[in-house]
């Protein structure tokens, strides 16, 4: 993610300004092969690994119980929380999580909530004493351009698997896992598209990232509805353009969507 | 009380079974994972690189820093995400573990950053972390007088085991762990770490089984390293 937008890739923008890619792609093109690998880490309580060329993110579910907000007494929460590594790029520094790993966490976040991808309700336990929480956790390793569709990728295929662990007087049997998977509705999809120049493309791997103006992230289920946006970068984007990009983003999703549900 | 049989049969010193992968974070400097039976560390080098704050730059010598963590969901109990004072001992642990094989004096001035997580933890996170780490140095081209290799070897009951499991680690009263890291080829010990409760030739004898557990570790590593650039890691 290249959040400054100071274009420092003018290799790229010329390219695009040819409407050509650095690695040969067309514009509404990802790339290939996506990898999704289902429970990579055997002590969480679901988790995968989601690769999109070389970007590489890994996702976990751990569960907890816990008491309902004031607001939603009847149903359970989610917990989503994205560490940058400094394992996965030279860019990314140890500390304290800072305003990309935020805004990362934030974007991944929304498209599951707003969509209603988890049946909270069926998440309640006891109505206004004791809830499950889900912590979700995602984890860059190889930053190569396009985290946030590999992040949300990977956060939705690790809910997929995700099974409850087993519950016994109020306290949950760490390690013990049930059959019971979490409830979910349906299947948020997040395609991020990219803005360089005057031209729109998806999946910008890290070089075209350098020359990324702006960005325009958005969920979209199944069914085709918008579930959460996030716009990124200093340029803006005209009324036009976001209905191209929204058009886009509905198009790559579905083959999002079929590597996933493959 | 005795421990006659291990609990996933293997022989008391006979450690878990070992996969290593070099260069698998492509974005790094140098990279590498190894598993040690179900606990998996990887592990990237960044740098040499500017270094930062400026009064830790060193004329004579590049500084080794390293950055040791459990992800979130490795653990069976979640483990809050950020460093705690068990993950920032062990960073430093593993700094002094790697540094006596590295020659960094052509590196004056410079970071050398390793930076080491765990992706799913069983015991013996910190030896699986220094052996990938050791292959994420060497991936990286650092000059190295010798591969580190390290293992755990505990006492559970009155028996000497290496590469204890989680289960053996909580056994009964809980085992006496003592993690070690060497460089087989010159025999130094460069990491030596124990909690619990053994004699003088307890630990004579864990050392001896540690050295032959390292050497069968360095097997896997160095085959690691060779079919990386044999180019057969796929």
């Amino acid at each position: 993610m290249n959040d400054n937008s100071s274009k420092s890739n003018d290799y790229v923008s010329k390219l695009i300004e040819g409407k050509k890619r650095i690695d040969g792609r067309a514009f509404n093109e990802h790339r290939q092969p996506i990898e999704i690998t289902y429970n990579v880490s055997n002590k969480a309580e679901g988790s995968a690994r989601v690769k999109i060329g070389d970007t590489e993110v890994i996702a976990g579910v751990k569960m907890d119980v816990g008491t309902p907000y004031p607001d939603t007494m009847d149903q359970g929460n989610l917990i989503t929380n994205a560490e940058l590594l400094p394992l996965s790029s030279p860019m990314f520094l140890p500390g304290p999580p800072d305003a990309q790993s935020v805004e990362l966490a934030r974007i991944v976040d929304r498209g599951i909530r707003e969509s209603g991808m988890i049946d909270m309700k069926k998440l309640c336990i006891r109505e206004g004493e004791l809830v499950w929480n889900i912590l979700l956790d995602i984890y860059t390793i190889n930053d190569d351009g396009n985290l946030i569709d590999a992040a949300a990728l990977a956060a939705v295929a690790a809910l997929r698997v995700a099974v409850l662990p087993k519950l016994e007087g109020d306290k949950v049997q760490f390690g013990e896992f049930t059959k019971t998977k979490v409830p979910l509705k349906l299947l948020p999809i997040t395609c991020t598209i990219f803005k360089i120049g005057q031209h729109l493309v998806v999946d910008a791997n890290r070089q075209e990232e350098e020359a990324v103006d702006s960005r325009l992230s958005v969920a979209i289920s199944e069914h085709g509805q918008i579930h959460a946006m996030q716009k990124g970068g200093s340029v803006g984007f005209s009324i036009e353009e976001v209905d191209q990009a929204i058009t886009l983003a509905k198009k790559v999703s579905e083959q999002f969507r079929k590597e996933l549900t493959k | 009380m005795t421990y006659s049989k291990r609990f996933d049969g293997r022989k008391f010193d006979e450690v878990r079974e070992l996969e290593a992968k070099v260069g698998i974070i492509k974005r790094a400097a140098g990279s590498a994972m190894f598993r040690m039976g179900k606990t998996v560390a990887i592990a990237a080098v960044y740098g040499p690189r500017e270094l930062f704050p400026s009064f830790l730059q060193n004329p004579k010598k590049g500084r080794l820093k390293c950055i040791y963590d459990l992800l979130s969901f490795s653990v069976t109990e979640r483990k809050r995400p950020g460093p705690s004072r068990r993950s920032t001992e062990i960073s430093m642990v593993t700094v002094d573990a790697l540094e006596p094989v590295l020659d960094l004096s052509k590196f004056a001035y410079t970071g050398l950053d390793i930076y080491i997580y765990i992706t799913q933890a069983d015991a013996g996170t910190r030896t699986a972390g220094i052996n990938a780490a050791a292959l994420a140095l060497a991936d990286a081209g650092i000059p190295m007088k010798d591969l580190i290799s390290s293992v755990a070897v505990g006492k559970i009951g009155d028996k000497i085991c290496v590469d204890l499991t989680k289960e053996e680690e909580d056994f009964e009263e809980g085992a006496t762990d003592l993690p070690v890291a060497m460089g087989t080829r010159t025999g130094q010990v460069t990491l030596l770490q124990m909690d619990g409760n053994m004699s003088q030739e307890e630990i004579k004898e864990a050392l001896k089984m540690a050295k032959k557990a390292c050497e069968k570790i360095k097997e896997v590593q160095v085959k690691a390293l060779k079919d990386k650039y044999r180019g057969t890691t796929k």
